[in-house]
């Protein structure tokens, strides 16, 4: 053997670019025959949707929450779930629910038991509180203020009740992010980081890490500059401009912005992407300065909690928080929930004036 | 059987309670993987420390620029040991799902299959942008793994300054309110774009997201730079019988106060049936022998509220397709944004119908690529240059449904004004003669 030629190293797989799967073959078969023609809805019960179609077909909806972060073995139990008492077939919802299709009334019962048995709860469909749609936090993301999926499981174990029934004035979306970037996005209620101090820079690291002219950029309020620091090209920080937001972070690790005490956690309420009744609303914030307190966040839970509890006793039926808060007004909100009120909620970022009651219009 | 467990006692508070927990399932994956346990052992540490430890770094697969989210941990003693020595490395394949997430379980148990031999066991069911995210994976692993789940047929989403992958809602396949085909509509554009999906070289990230009426289930409307929702032009549909249904069940005061009130128009009336308008714009149903809803088509908003409370009573319309708003985003840098309406209509139903979208989607690629900053979302670059400007790059013209008002102040130089009446007046004629 001629040891002097060297193996060909092996021809590297190309990717096959195929883009979005196609889904009808994942479609239950009943869903496929009758797409497009969908008659109405309705719900038998909290967690069931029953959708008939013009063609006379019906088909059952159970819904259940899930961790989102699952293991190989609670996906094989809900594929076990499905092709046991389910025909085979699931999807996701967009806050993570999974949801079984079944052509026959008689299977809804029995899978419902199966599902509660192994600890999925059924729920999260119309007047519910649904699940969380939250980010990565500690487990995965690069920059992130606090966890995520921990907030999710403590506060779900807390609102799991809401979730099994139907009794919300309307639906009620929240989210949750560990950062300000807000990846939960908007929702009927918030829990976003909130940094309360300028980021604790590393100069030593500054100058072969980050792209200086990138991070000075990136500040919303200009108050990142180019400097010489000990004698090494820095950047620095004019912290009577800096409002915390922690933009600089992602581009330059060494401005680390996340601190164990400092950086807190506020809440939002009044964010709806429907453009049911009003247009579509941002949410606005409304209490800050909440602890990170893993690994239960309990302080976040009674505030959340209470928001919610007054929202279900003083809405009427279908308003969403912001549709609740428009006609209470938002003094008797901050009355009510015994939040207060601070100079920090009076906007003065861009486009502030509209955020001002340029008016008469004061309830008493 | 993997090595002993760290103690955490911070993540073991969160098994207790009803919901499903995230720390169960990692344990389970951890009674095998000596990755899983060093994982657990980063984690925990966040939970007393209140600190991430995870930083960003270049892994790919070959032939693709992104997709890949590279995780390194920074967990180290002073000697700059990893503490965790098993799980060094936790990156994250992000996965396009099928339109609207659908599943079957055979297709289930072989991404469980691939990614217990090839990753932590750890899959999200969705990440926010919607891709499958499998999670926790070596930079060895990271091409094996791919190169399996891609042989199934499914292929990496973006990440980065890139198109990223895509949502719809479950809409055609499952919904009375859907006003198009979302799945179709969501192929054909993310599927003109994998090059700037897996390549990524645009300023900043681009979503799409495909919602199939104003209920918006996708939240496209803030979250992305193109938003198509589905909306119709004609007339609420309606069924006696069910109106009657509604109405007996519901009575006068739901219907005046839920639906009468909460209409943002006041389109929608309730009326004695011999007082009833009819006309091309009016759709009216009975819901008792003697009292009708009366709605004027052309005052409504499409907002869906009357027709959420009294579905299959009232429907959308037959004559179906979508409005598409550009430049939804969320806080940074200046602040979130919702779309902008540019087409307040257009069909949906042909190929040629998806083809003009697509179109529109690769104009509107194109300008971003061109105009915006570095890091600069499409609703920021729209925010620095003016609205009519990008109109003009992207060839749509101006329409009083883009604006809620027209401007409130007379800071703008007019002198154009005779030139733009004539080219609108010019535009009318050529409407007429072709009709």
């Amino acid at each position: 053997m001629n040891q002097a030629v060297q193996e060909k190293p092996a021809a590297k797989r190309k990717p096959k670019e195929t883009g979005v799967p196609d889904n009808k073959k994942y479609l239950h078969p009943l869903m496929a025959k009758n797409y497009g023609n969908w008659k109405y809805h309705d719900r038998p019960r909290p967690g069931v949707l029953h959708h008939v179609a013009h063609s006379g077909d019906q088909i059952w909806t159970v819904r259940a929450g899930t961790q989102r972060q699952m293991d190989v073995g609670t996906i094989r139990l809900l594929c076990d779930i499905a092709d046991k008492y389910a025909e085979g077939h699931v999807r996701f919802t967009i806050r993570s629910n999974i949801e079984y299709m079944v052509s026959k009334e008689e299977k809804v019962a029995p899978l419902i038991a199966e599902l509660e048995k192994h600890g999925f709860p059924v729920g999260g469909t119309g007047n519910s509180i649904s699940m969380i749609s939250h980010t990565q936090g500690w487990l995965h993301c690069d920059i992130p203020g606090t966890d995520a999926s921990g907030v999710v499981k403590s506060l779900m174990d807390d609102l799991i009740v809401e979730f099994k029934r139907e009794e919300m004035p309307n639906r009620v979306h929240l989210s949750t992010s560990c950062c300000e970037i807000n990846c939960g996005g908007q929702a009927d209620l918030a829990i976003i980081v909130q940094h309360t101090k300028p980021p604790v820079i590393n100069h030593d690291l500054v100058a072969n890490v980050c792209e200086r002219p990138t991070v000075v950029a990136r500040c919303p309020v200009a108050a990142i500059r180019p400097a010489m620091v000990n004698g090494k090209p820095s950047l620095e920080i004019d912290e009577t401009k800096c409002m915390c937001c922690g933009a600089c972070y992602p581009p330059c690790p060494p401005m680390q912005i996340n601190d164990p005490e400092y950086s807190k956690l506020a809440i939002w309420v009044g964010g709806k992407n429907s453009n049911a009744r009003g247009k579509p609303t941002f949410m606005k914030m409304v209490a800050s300065g909440l602890p990170n307190n893993p690994p239960r966040w309990p302080e976040v839970s009674v505030v959340v909690k209470r928001i919610l509890n007054v929202y279900k006793d003083d809405a009427r039926p279908w308003e969403r928080m912001a549709d609740w808060i428009d006609r209470i007004g938002w003094p008797r909100f901050f009355e009510k929930t015994e939040l207060p009120f601070t100079k920090y909620l009076i906007d003065d970022w861009r486009g502030s004036r509209s955020t001002f009651n340029a008016s008469t219009h004061i309830r008493f | 059987m993997a090595k002993k467990m760290h103690d955490t006692p911070n993540l073991d508070q969160l098994e207790d309670g009803p919901w499903p927990s995230f720390v169960t399932g990692l344990k389970e994956l951890a009674k095998d993987k000596d990755y899983v346990v060093d994982l657990l052992g980063q984690l925990e540490t966040s939970y007393r420390t209140k600190k991430g430890y995870w930083k960003g770094g270049t892994v790919g697969v070959f032939g693709y620029g992104g997709g890949i989210i590279p995780r390194f941990t920074e967990l180290k003693d002073e000697a700059g040991k990893p503490i965790y020595e098993d799980c060094t490395e936790f990156h994250t394949l992000r996965v396009m799902p099928p339109a609207g997430m659908h599943y079957d379980t055979d297709t289930l148990r072989q991404f469980c299959d691939i990614w217990e031999k090839h990753g932590s066991g750890l899959i999200a069911f969705h990440g926010q942008s919607g891709d499958i995210m499998f999670q926790g994976a070596t930079t060895d692993n990271v091409q094996k793994a791919f190169d399996e789940i891609n042989e199934m047929g499914f292929d990496l989403g973006g990440a980065g300054p890139a198109v990223r992958t895509s949502m719809s809602c479950v809409g055609a396949a499952r919904c009375e309110q859907s006003c198009y085909d979302e799945a179709k509509a969501q192929r054909s554009v993310l599927n003109t774009f994998l090059d700037d999906i897996h390549r990524p070289s645009l300023p900043y990230k681009f979503k799409f997201k495909f919602s199939g009426c104003p209920n918006d289930c996708m939240n496209s409307v803030q979250r992305a730079d193109m938003a198509v929702i589905g909306t119709w032009r004609d007339n609420i549909r309606t069924d006696e019988a069910m109106a009657k249904q509604w109405f007996a069940k519901h009575g006068m005061d739901e219907l005046v106060n839920d639906v009468v009130a909460r209409c943002p128009t006041k389109t929608f009336q309730l009326k004695q049936i011999k007082n009833v308008k009819t006309g091309p714009s009016i759709s009216s149903v009975a819901i008792s022998d003697t009292h009708a809803i009366e709605i004027d088509n052309h005052d409504c908003v499409r907002c869906m509220h009357c027709i959420n409370v009294m579905t299959g009573a009232l429907a959308p319309g037959k004559d179906k397709g979508a409005s598409v708003l550009v430049g939804g985003k969320s806080t940074l840098k200046i602040g979130g944004l919702m779309g902008t309406v540019i087409i307040p209509f257009m069909k949906l139903e042909t190929d040629e119908d998806v083809q003009k979208l697509v179109d529109l989607g690769q104009r509107t690629i194109d300008f971003f690529a061109e105009n915006a900053l570095e890091h600069e979302r499409t609703g920021e670059m729209i925010e620095r240059i003016g609205l009519i400007n990008f109109l003009e790059g992207v060839e749509v013209e101006v329409d009083p449904n883009m604006v809620s008002t027209p401007r409130t102040n007379p800071y703008v130089r007019t002198d154009g004004w005779d030139e733009e009446v004539a080219k609108i007046n010019a535009q009318k004629i050529k409407k007429q003669q072709a009709a």
